[in-house]
Parts: C-alpha cells; structure tokens; sequence
C-alpha cells in the first residue's frame, strides 16, 4: 500500500501547484480593475512579442504600435499620464490565460474578434482598431502569383494558437489540395523557417505578413498574395465580468477614432475648446458630464487626444511611416470610403 | 495500539494536510472559473478539433476529435522519447567506454564532447541543430539521392515505404522465431546446470531469426516491394518527394539533439558503473580462470549495472520530459498540439494543462516502475 505513496504524494501536490496559478488575484468583483489600475499607479496591457507596427519593442525597450496606442489610450484617460503602462509581451498560446488570471487588464494583441472566444471563455471583446485578413507569403522567385496555383503537397509556415490554423485547414479542404502545416509557438521561428525555405508559403494576417517580410533577410525576395482567405477583424479584449472597465477601453479606442473623424489631433486638441461645434467640444471635455459615468473627469478624452493623438495620427506614425502598409485600405474612416465608423460621443 | 497510532499519525496528518490545501485550491479556482464565466468540464474531448497536424503516426485530421488530436501529440511525444532514449543510449554507452580508454586521443575526445554538450541549455541546442539543419540542407529538386532511393531534404527525410503482401504471415514467423528462440535457451541452461556442457545458443538464435522470416519468403507467399519517393514540381522554384514515408526535419533535429544532450550523462552513468566495480573482482575473478570476455560478462557488467540503471532512469524520465520543448521548433508532439493548438482553440486552460501533466506523470511514472523492476531484477538476490 505505502510502496505508491511517495507517487501519490508527488501526484496531488503537482495538483494542488497547478490550481496555485488559476487563484492569483480573486479580485474580480466589479469595476475593481479601474480602482486598482489607479492604486498601482499603472495600466497593465499585454502585447505581442514583437510586431512592428501593432506592437513592438526598440532596443531600448520602448513599446511602439497601434495596439499599444490603445493601452496609452487607457492609461491617459484613467491615469493622465500615458506612459503608465506596464507591458506584458505574450505568445498566442498565453495571451487568454494571461488576461482570465488577472495578470494583465487590457488585451491588445492583434487579436481576432471570434464568436467562441467572445462567448465562451471568459472574455470581452470591446471593438476593432485594424480590420484585417488571412494571406499568404511565398518567394516572387516561385512564380507563384495567385492561390490558385497551389498544389498538393504544399508546405505552410504559421503560429500556433491563432484562428490562422483554422482558416488555412477551410480553404485548402475546400480547395481540395494536400498540405502540410508546420507551426510554430512563435513568430520568429515561423520567419527564420519560411525564410531558410522550410516552408513553400507563410500565411497569416496580411499585416502580420507586411510586417514580418520586413524581418526576412531579403524581403524583395518575398511576395504577398492578393487574395484575402478570412475576416479578421483585430482589436483590444478585457475580462468579462467588469463592465465599467469594458466601457473605458471601448471608449478610449472609439474617442481616437471619432476624433480623426472630427478633425481632432494631438496638436490642435486644446484649441478645439472653443469650437462651436458641440460634438467635438464634447470630444475634448469642454461640454457634457461624459467622464462621471466612468468614474473619471471629464478631460479623459482630451488627455487621450493630447497624448497619444487620433486613430489617424497613430496609423501614419506606427504603419503608414513605417512602410508596413502605406494604404490604409478598410482601416480608412467611413466618410473616406473605409469601414471605421463608431458610435457617436454623447 | 498507542504504538500504532504514533507510526500513522504523522502520515495521517500530512494526507489531510495535502488533502485540505487540494480542497482549497480547488474552491478557490471554482470561484474564480464562475465569476468569470468560465465553464469547466471534459466535454470539449468529444468535439471537432478542426485543425490539422503535420505528422502523425494515427490517421487524423481537422475532422478528428480533440481526444484524438490528444492521441496524436501523445504518440509523437512517445516516438521522438523512444528514439531519443535508444540513441542516447548507444551513443552514452560508446562515449563512457571511450572514457575509460587508455588511448590518450579516444580519451580526450569523449571528455571534450561530454563537457561541451553538457553545459550548453538544450534549448539553444535544439534551435542549433534545427536552424543549422535547415541552412544546411539541400532544397528537395537540389537533393542528392543516397543509395539512390532516399532524400535527405530541407523539407525532410525521404525514404521508400514497404508495401508487403500476407505481411500478417511474416509476423508470424517471426513470432514463431522469438517463441523458439526461448524455448532454446531455457533448455540450453538447464542442460548446462545438470549436464555442464553448454550449448552455442547466440548462433542458434541468429540463425532462427533469420531462418524463419526467409522461408516466409520462399514459402509463404510474402512479397515486399518498395515505393520509391518521386520528384513533384509545385512551382517553378517549389519542389517536394510524393510517394514513399517522409519524416520530417523538426523530428530529426529534436531526436537528435536529445539524445546528444542526454548521451552525456549516461556516458557519465556508466563511466561510473564501470569506475565502480572493485579491481580486485576483476583479478579474482581472471585467477580462477575465466577468459576476458567472461570477466566482462559475468563478473563486471552485472555489478556495474547496479550502479549504473537508476541514473541512467534519471536521463530517461529528463530526455521524456525536455521532449516537451518540441514546441519551440514545430515537432507537433502533446504540449504542441494539445497544450498549444487545442488549447488554444477551446480555451479549457485547466482541464488541458492537468490532463497534460496527468499525462507526463504517467509517462514518467511507468519509466521509472519498469526501471525499478528492472533494477531489482539484475539487483544482488539475497537468499
């Protein structure tokens, strides 16, 4: 009987340590995420581990990027200051756990807006700040210039974790062709990979694509396929469960967006004060009680403006400059023919 | 009685010790799972998985349960451990018996590979050795045929598949072979214990196992062919092998810098098996007689296994669980594919990572219970 109790033991206390992880913080009751953000002193945003234009890291470890703009966002808004984040570099495989445990209050991931993951597993999603999707990499040098020259047998480079796995699986059943998936726990790896020519294409989403052909040792060597296999539309996720927090990250993201719309940046912000029209002196806090709903004064959107600027600004500054994709596409405003459009500030 | 209850009670005490803290931790987590809406419960396992593996040794694919996809990864877990352990084995084995050699190059060289192998993170070593086999390797339509049938490519190893007619009567023949082969030996060792005279039964054994299979051959209607992997265009700079068995890179790399990692300490192991075995057994055992051969066999090695196996079931536990790192270089083995993919696609993060390390202790847990058995099998029989 005693001769297994030492394996046992072992047994119940790996148990035991694994619930350790789930139980970190139970705070969770609500709106307690603002009250103890304010507490800390600092928002806590996870990100991707490097994704130029989205979220990346300098050598001097300062974060750039759309989805980081987002978490500046929240942090000027709750805390005035938007330097007060605490970043968080996550894989796919964390990113959720990370947000259900506690450990961070903002996802900002390019991470795509799904019923199941809406649904079922204890997330939010509160909007889009990229609309974007699933393409495929392959070498100009293959002749390769639409998927429809695919064959069976092809291999594809990709990430584990993502809706990519899922979409690549519809579109080459229902194409009917063979292949062969190989993916990888990071981005890096899948680079290095398709790049030493383990794989006959890369698929992701197409920014993600634009973004790390950037990366490669020769990217004129490197070409995007025009045709788009899925919608992925990207934006920020929050624990559910808090519904105050939800409406402040939703906000943040849509103040930056109606506020290019109205013509609002970071430069001309303090002067729109005196505007005459309402709409946007609602926008900079100089007309309505917008901020006691949250909790907060009624400059959080100002500071947003002042601080991090509007959508516009944010994309020219981390995507357009860059050279990742200089055409803003979809992720254009509604008056100027994209699809960005968001509830009005009132 | 007192004396009784003063032997189990510690122990008592420390099951509810362990007990409560489960308990506990257990609540705590059901708290938590609800108020954030999170569901826990085993049912996904049922469900599609849709998502695809790139290897596996069971028919799967997106249409497949997770149960099966779990399957999956298991197998490949099991795959690249049983190769990684059989070369570390050979290889740890050859190295620590070049350790011992008085040959001043052969020597030096073993130690050299020893410490260098050792005291790099094997998690740099996988990368080395899959980013170098990658830089390394040819593209398939540049690949040199080796022995004109198999292709060792930048997309992997490509090697003829055996199609076999009536293969069910070649396994039985060789089922026959192994049956013969111990009936052999049991009376070969009677014989020598009420006879004294001994009988030649290694080749006899290599003779049936040879023997029977053949006239499967010649007799019994067994056919081998082989389908030789063929060079397919995808397009003008893509080429890949169709036909035959490919196995692909990120095995090779990962059974291969496994196994070179581990073979270290069991060179180590049995460095120290052999350093173990007193000099005097062997001097005693030469002065009634036996031959070099026999000292080895009979009065060295079965001592030194003693000290050598349970180390040794320390490698093979680690080299089972550092397999795990596969993830880092795509090899879909469990933590991949079923703590990654799945796990992802569902979101059951507890009920995954527990079964996964229900898993990996289960795996270890019967290395190690056929190690101990094996170790009190060769272990010094008290009479």
């Amino acid at each position: 009987m005693f001769k297994y109790l030492k394996q046992l033991t072992s047994l119940v206390a790996m148990v035991a340590v694994l619930f350790t992880f789930t139980t970190e913080t139970m705070a969770a009751k609500k709106s307690k995420t603002l009250k103890n953000t304010q507490k800390k002193g600092f928002v806590r945003c996870g990100v991707s581990q490097g994704l130029p234009g989205f979220s990346n890291a300098d050598a001097a470890g300062n974060w750039t990027g759309v989805d980081v703009d987002v978490c500046r966002a929240v942090a000027a808004a709750v805390l005035g200051d938007a330097n007060k984040v605490k970043f968080t570099p996550l894989s796919a495989k964390e990113r959720f756990t990370a947000l259900t445990s506690g450990e961070i209050d903002i996802l900002s991931r390019n991470t795509t807006w799904t019923l199941s993951r809406d649904a079922d597993i204890g997330l939010t999603f509160v909007g889009v700040n990229f609309y974007d999707g699933q393409g495929f990499m392959v070498r100009k040098s293959s002749g390769i210039t639409s998927v429809d020259q695919f064959k069976n047998g092809i291999s594809a480079c990709t990430n584990i974790g993502t809706t990519t796995e899922l979409n690549m699986r519809d579109f080459f059943n229902s194409r009917g062709i063979s292949y062969e998936p190989v993916a990888f726990e990071k981005a890096d790896e899948v680079v290095a990979a398709y790049d030493a020519g383990r794989c006959d294409t890369y698929t992701t989403d197409k920014s993600g694509l634009a973004a790390q052909r950037t990366k490669m040792q020769n990217p004129d060597e490197h070409i995007v396929l025009p045709e788009t296999i899925s919608k992925e539309p990207l934006g920020p996720v929050v624990r559910q469960g808090d519904s105050v927090w939800e409406d402040i990250v939703r906000w943040s993201l849509n103040t930056m967006i109606e506020a290019e719309e109205y013509g609002i940046t970071s430069a001309n912000a303090d002067s729109m004060k005196t505007s005459d029209n309402p709409q946007i002196k609602r926008l900079v806090g100089a007309e309505g009680e917008m901020g006691a709903a949250f909790g907060l004064d009624n400059e959080w959107n100002l500071r947003i403006i002042k601080q991090v600027g509007n959508y516009g600004e944010s994309y020219k500054r981390n995507i357009a400059d860059t050279g990742i994709l200089p055409d803003r596409g979809p992720n254009e405003l509604w008056t100027k023919g994209g699809i960005l459009y968001v509830p009005p500030s009132r | 009685m007192n004396f009784k209850l003063k032997d189990i009670g510690p122990q008592l005490m420390t099951v509810i010790a362990v007990v409560l803290v489960f308990g506990f931790f257990t609540y705590n987590a059901q708290v938590n799972m609800e108020n954030r809406g999170i569901d826990f419960g085993f049912g996904f396992l049922s469900q599609e998985s849709s998502f695809d593996v790139q290897f596996s040794l069971i028919e799967y694919d997106g249409s497949h349960s997770y149960f099966r996809a779990y399957l999956v990864g298991l197998l490949n877990t099991i795959l690249v451990s049983v190769i990684g352990i059989i070369l570390a084995t050979i290889l740890g084995v050859i190295v620590g018996i070049a350790r011992l050699s008085p040959n001043y190059l052969i020597n030096k060289f073993a130690a050299f590979y020893v410490e260098f192998f050792r005291n790099i993170p094997l998690l740099l070593q996988i990368f080395f050795w899959y980013f170098a086999a990658l830089r390394a390797l040819p593209l398939p339509q540049d690949a040199e045929a080796m022995f004109g049938i198999s292709y060792l490519t930048i997309k992997g190893l490509f090697v003829p598949a055996f199609i076999w007619q009536n293969s069910n009567i070649f396994f039985y023949s060789i089922v026959a072979a192994i049956i013969a082969i111990i009936v052999i030996r049991t009376r070969a060792k009677k014989k020598q214990e009420t006879q004294g005279t001994q009988t030649p039964v290694l080749l006899i054994s290599i003779g049936l196992i040879l023997i029977l299979p053949l006239l499967s051959f010649l007799i019994g209607g067994v056919r081998l062919s082989f389908e030789i992997p063929v060079l397919k265009q995808l397009a003008t700079t893509s080429f890949i092998y169709e036909g035959g068995v490919s196995l692909p890179p990120e095995l090779i790399a990962l059974a291969l810098s496994l196994s070179l990692y581990t073979a270290t300490f069991i060179a180590e192991c049995v460095r120290a098996g052999i350093q173990g075995v007193g000099k005097g057994q062997k001097e005693a055992a030469a002065s009634i007689g036996l031959t070099p051969n026999q000292v080895l066999k009979l009065v060295v090695m079965p001592q030194a296994l003693r000290i050598i196996i349970p180390p040794t079931t320390n490698q093979y536990l680690n080299l089972t669980k550092n397999s795990s790192l596969a993830a880092a270089i795509a090899y879909p083995d469990l933590v991949l594919v079923f703590a990654g993919t799945a796990l992802m696609q569902t979101g059951k993060a507890i009920e995954i990572v527990s079964i996964t390390m229900f898993t990996y202790l289960s795996l270890s847990i019967s290395i190690s219970l056929f190690m101990n058995w094996y170790n009190n099998k060769i272990a010094i029989q008290e009479k």
